[in-house]
């Protein structure tokens, strides 16, 4: 059984529709790269599944429970799924140990010194036990990015979402992430990406899937997608992409 | 130097009075904010009929004049029963004043909050309540405290005006000065004064906290934007 499955998934927002009738589905231990061109509906799609975003029809299942079930407890769901925003979210009010603490403790119910310590071992995996008791305002935008994915972490989710978590980021900053990601997928995570990265994908993805429009337009293994696409809309927005990465890498 | 000196004999008089403006002022802005904070969220509620009680609370305070509302509440309550002595109703029509406006600071310091920041919050698995509680509200106080101080400033200036039923606070006791002294200038001077040094004080202390409690990090007032 598939861990997370898509059915027709649609989305409207007035006369906009968002999401045409998605049809996807995660197997436990994939990890699966979404792209395509900028309000094709990607975000939209990742929120759908944790019910950020409430989907208009179609359903979703999680480990077999139905998400979109209007009497589903979403807030069980949301503690075994992970998610990760591309403007980071981290809660600028509280301390970099705090913003991973206080999940651990409200929604957890760890103890204190159990949250601490835990909070405190999870930041030194990710080299980042120096700057615990800063501020995420104080840090780079890399770093608040590796805090909020230790965040999402540290819940010990059964599935990560990953919405554009390098798009917001300098383009010196972005290799940090992209390695603690890495690290993550190299130790078993079922992962969902949203990315542009094609380098990336192509390194860690099972399977790339390309959305234009509300629709997937192509699915298949990163090799398929990115050197044999078979529509001519993938090909376009790959060059467009591949472009834009090329006169990133001019000097 | 006689003015001085005239100043400084009625001073101990009028300083019994700052004392009821500071108490009608403090425990109104008290109250108001405790309706402010229940009229504020119920603007922001989903529930047709919370959100209509609420709108309507504020709009009617808001569209009609303070001195109106205090003349009405010790006049035109006992009608209905209800006979408040000064003190009392001047205290009931500034809470009830403030209360509005505060509730309006309180509605804008909520929705100053990112959407990102209640998704997530949402996406780790919190409750609605534990949002508002643990990421929502303390952040939206720190908006919300310029705005506050401002509006106990504005409270504090407007009590004078239960002067007029009677309350002995500063203003009123600025009138008696007058009403045996037959000076104007040197009463309402020091009167107004006394006012300047109370509202300066809290603009300050309210600076401080301001800078005291900022999230580090993040942009203050003074700061630059451009």
């Amino acid at each position: 059984m598939a861990l997370i499955e898509v059915i027709d998934l649609k989305k409207r927002y007035g006369d906009l529709e968002v999401l045409k009738g998605i049809d996807f589905h995660v197997e436990k231990g994939e990890r699966i790269v979404i792209m395509g061109p900028s309000g094709s509906g990607k975000t939209t799609l990742l929120k759908c599944i944790v019910r950020l975003v409430e989907p208009t029809s179609g359903k979703i299942f999680f480990d077999g429970i139905e998400v979109t079930d209007p009497d589903v407890d979403i807030v069980e769901i949301r503690r075994r799924i992970g998610f990760v925003f591309q403007s980071f979210n981290l809660f600028p009010h509280l301390k970099v140990i705090d913003n991973i603490a206080l999940p651990l403790r409200v929604v957890k119910g760890m103890r204190r010194e159990e949250a601490y310590s835990r909070a405190l071992a999870i930041l030194k995996g990710i080299g980042l036990e120096d700057k615990a008791y800063n501020y995420p305002l104080q840090l780079s935008g890399g770093q608040q990015q590796r805090v909020a994915i230790a965040r999402a972490l540290a819940m010990d989710p059964d599935v990560m979402l990953l919405d554009e978590p390098t798009s917001a980021l300098d383009p010196e900053l972005v290799g940090e992430v992209l390695e603690l990601l890495e690290d993550i997928a190299r130790k078993g995570m079922t992962m969902v990406i949203v990315t542009h990265e094609v380098d990336f994908a192509e390194d860690i993805a099972d399977r790339v899937i390309i959305i234009d429009e509300g629709v997937i337009v192509e699915e298949g293994t990163p090799e398929e997608v990115f050197y044999h696409p078979r529509k001519e809309r993938t090909r376009r927005f790959l060059r467009r992409i591949l472009r834009k990465r090329l006169h990133a890498k001019a000097p | 130097m006689e003015p001085i000196l005239f100043i400084l004999k009625i001073l101990p008089f009028l300083l019994k009075g700052v004392k009821i403006t500071l108490i009608v002022s403090f425990i109104s802005f008290a109250i108001g904010f405790v309706l402010g904070i229940m009229a504020g969220i119920a603007r922001l509620s989903d529930n047709r009929l919370i959100y209509s009680l609420s709108s309507t609370y504020v709009e009617i305070i808001r569209g009609t004049p303070l001195l109106v509302q205090i003349l009405f509440i010790y006049f035109g309550l006992p009608r209905l029963g209800i006979n408040l002595d000064p003190l009392t109703a001047g205290i009931v029509a500034l809470s009830i004043n403030s209360g509005a406006y505060q509730a309006e600071i309180v509605r804008a310091g909520i929705q100053s909050i990112p959407r990102g920041q209640v998704e997530a919050a949402l996406s780790l698995g919190m409750k609605e309540w534990q949002v508002f509680r643990y990421v929502i509200l303390p952040q939206a106080v720190r908006n919300m405290v310029p705005a506050l101080v401002n509006e106990l400033v504005t409270l504090i200036k407007d009590s004078s005006l239960v002067s007029v039923i009677g309350v002995a606070e500063l203003t009123r006791r600025g009138e008696y000065v007058v009403a045996w002294s037959f000076r104007p200038f040197e009463t309402y001077l020091a009167v107004a004064l006394i006012y300047f040094i109370i509202c300066f004080t809290s603009s300050k202390i309210s600076r401080y906290l301001e800078e005291r409690f900022a999230i580090p990090g993040m942009m203050r007032r003074g700061s630059r934007w451009l």
